[in-house]
């Protein structure tokens, strides 16, 4: 038995501790479990204001449609109010965003990892600057700039504009994971003739996988949740899912149709359950890399 | 590596953040020190059958054009810093000549939009920051000591508030604390009171939002400190066993030391994302009773007649300077840090 876990002996903790955790299990998962179910049921039986098993049983939903589950608003939300737009707007905004800022975040981070210079220090230390800059204060101050030149509402302006805004935290993460590759590599590569990009392309970037998996799937997540910039950025007819449900927010509570919005909230979240499902160590090794480094 | 290779790997990437980062923060500042322009008004004399009567119209043409020629505005100096919606100098003064006794003070500076927005936003930085971090070590240490088969399907239940996009997260939340959704009906059968929402009172909204904060944010603390967990130093833990240290001083001399750098680091990017709080304030409709810096803003830009670019890109700036100001520690350290190395 290794002995790392210096707090087992102690009999109070653990019982305080586990049932901290179970608390913490039934929080974090049931919502997502709660609304899931929920969405196939009628707007009477989610909202149900006499017994929230209705929500669970759904005799609303068995009276109003005869059966126990509906895609009633699934059909209102993709097909009657063309959510599917959306979804293919989030899909070419969020492969765009994740692609250009792995390119340009691998050349930047290996080159910050390689030089001792000043500079470095200080290109590290704007892009901690950037990188706290809360969003919406930039996209105040592209709004303007933006209509002058007539390249508001567009796709490739919100997608250019997220990979930039992604770039001082793609550039921490891959800096630290290059780190930890010894420069001796590239450079006994350069000894044999190579320049500095093939020793980058051909002998670095093989064994930097992980940390660019790792990294992409943060700037996937970066692009799919963001609001600010693409709630401001686009138009009507470009908008991802995210502002797309804020603004069935605005129309549907008036309709009387939120399970519709219920409805796109689930289509949404349902691709971070299975990225979480399949990049689960990927997710838990990038969430630790900036820390291990200090 | 010289400083060509470095330039031509590094451009792409710089170029990036100083067109969409660097340039987009000078022209925040230019654009606070304007404002929208009057609109332009004439004087129309309108002749019916009972005389003539003049009236005052707005020009439409002529406002246009002026918005066209400089779309900027017109200069106003500092002049949208200090106004009511945002440090509302003016206001203070008269705040602070007349009031009755502390508790009107805050009460009335809680009335302007700015201090009300700054009010909130400081307050749930600062409470949920320590509040993820405790629960997020409670958890670590709970998961640390359940059966490894366990584990996995642990740690995937336990990402899902955190890798929920925030808008989506609040909504989910908002349905369920609904007077009609399952958690605010509860509420309403447990206390007895038909009335209760927990939308109704600025303070129980309050508490929504930052136990909605506290949820989305911890697990982030629960993965970093897991780790840190994972790599405590086995050697200094047995021999301070067998120098015969106790549970209390093997914590307090072993493991806390060993935790602290990666407490630093979760506080930090703890404080960077809270600072910014916006999506929850959409999320949960609170704008009633809770409003944040990042909300004025976007209330100011998304406003349905007018954009007040002026008074957003004032917000703005204010909100930066306070970044700058959460961030100094941070940068003195590693400042430090770096010239000790290079040395």
């Amino acid at each position: 038995m290794h002995d790392t876990n210096a707090l087992r002996q102690s009999k109070g903790l653990m019982i305080v501790t586990t049932v901290i955790l179970i608390l913490w299990l039934i929080l974090a998962a049931f919502p997502f479990f709660w609304t899931v179910w929920g969405s196939f049921k009628v707007q009477a039986d989610f909202f149900s204001r006499e017994n929230f098993l209705n929500a669970i049983f759904g005799p609303a939903t068995e009276r109003q449609t005869g059966g126990a589950f509906t895609l009633d608003g699934y059909r209102g939300a993709w097909i009657e109010r063309e959510f599917w737009r959306s979804v293919i707007n989030t899909a070419i905004v969020t492969v765009c965003v994740t692609t250009i800022s792995l390119v340009f975040g691998t050349l930047g981070g290996y080159a910050l990892s390689r030089s001792t210079r000043k500079y470095t220090f200080w290109i590290l230390m704007a892009a901690l600057f950037f990188r706290a800059m809360p969003h919406i204060t930039l996209v105040s101050g592209y709004l303007l700039p933006f209509f002058e030149m007539n390249i508001w509402g567009y796709l490739p302006t919100a997608i250019i504009v997220l990979v930039a805004i992604n770039q001082p935290f793609t550039i921490w993460m891959l800096h630290s994971f290059f780190m930890s590759i010894p420069k001796d590599l590239d450079e006994s590569a350069m000894v044999d003739g190579c320049t500095r990009f093939q020793a980058f392309r051909w002998v670095i970037m093989p064994v930097m996988w992980p940390g660019v998996i790792t990294t992409g799937l943060f700037s996937f997540l970066l692009a799919y949740n963001d609001f600010a910039v693409t709630g401001m950025l686009l138009n009507q007819d470009n908008q991802t899912m995210v502002p797309k449900i804020n603004s069935f927010m605005g129309t549907i509570q008036s309709e009387g149709m939120i399970m519709y919005a219920v409805a796109a909230v689930v289509s949404a979240t349902v691709p971070l359950f299975i990225l979480v499902m399949f990049f689960q160590r990927q997710i838990v090794s990038g969430l630790t890399a900036g820390a291990v480094k200090g | 590596m010289r400083h060509r290779d470095f330039i031509a790997f590094i451009f792409p990437s710089v170029v990036a953040m100083i067109l969409f980062i660097a340039i987009p923060i000078v022209s925040v500042v230019v654009q606070s020190l304007y404002v929208e322009h009057d609109r332009v008004l004439i004087e129309v004399e309108n002749c019916g059958p009972f005389g003539c009567t003049t009236e005052t119209r707005v020009d439409a043409e002529a406002t246009a054009e002026m918005k066209a020629e400089q779309p900027l505005g017109k200069f106003n100096g500092l002049g949208t810093y200090f106004n009511r919606a945002h440090l509302a100098v003016d206001e203070l003064k008269a705040i602070f000549a007349d009031n009755d006794g502390f508790g009107d003070i805050v009460a009335q500076i809680y009335n302007l939009p700015f201090y009300k927005a700054l009010s909130f936003t400081l307050v749930y930085t600062f409470l949920v920051t320590p509040l993820c971090m405790i629960f997020g070590f409670l958890i670590a240490l709970g998961v640390n000591a359940i059966p490894k088969v366990v584990k996995g399907p642990v740690i995937f239940l336990s990402l899902l508030p955190y890798i929920v996009t925030p808008l989506i997260g609040s909504l989910i939340l908002f349905w369920m604390i609904n007077s009609d959704g399952v958690i605010g009906a509860s509420l309403q059968y447990i206390f007895n009171d038909p009335e209760l929402s927990l939308k109704a009172s600025p303070v129980l909204m309050w508490m929504v939002l930052i136990i909605y904060g506290t949820w989305h944010m911890a697990p982030f603390c629960f993965v970093v400190f897991y780790a840190g967990l994972q790599t405590l130093p086995t050697d200094t833990l047995e021999s301070a066993m067998i120098d015969g240290a106790n549970r209390w001083e093997r914590i307090r001399y072993v493991v806390i030391p060993h935790l602290v750098p990666l407490a630093t680091f979760v506080g930090l990017v703890l404080l960077m994302d809270n600072f910014r709080v916006f999506e929850p304030i959409v999320g949960f409709s609170s704008e009633a009773h809770a409003t944040s810096l990042s909300w004025a803003i976007y209330n100011d830009l998304s406003g349905q007649v007018d954009q007040l670019y002026g008074s957003a890109a004032a917000t703005s700036v204010l909100t930066m300077i306070g970044v700058l100001i959460i961030l100094t520690p941070v940068l003195i350290r590693t400042w430090r840090d770096f010239s000790r190395r290079a040395r």
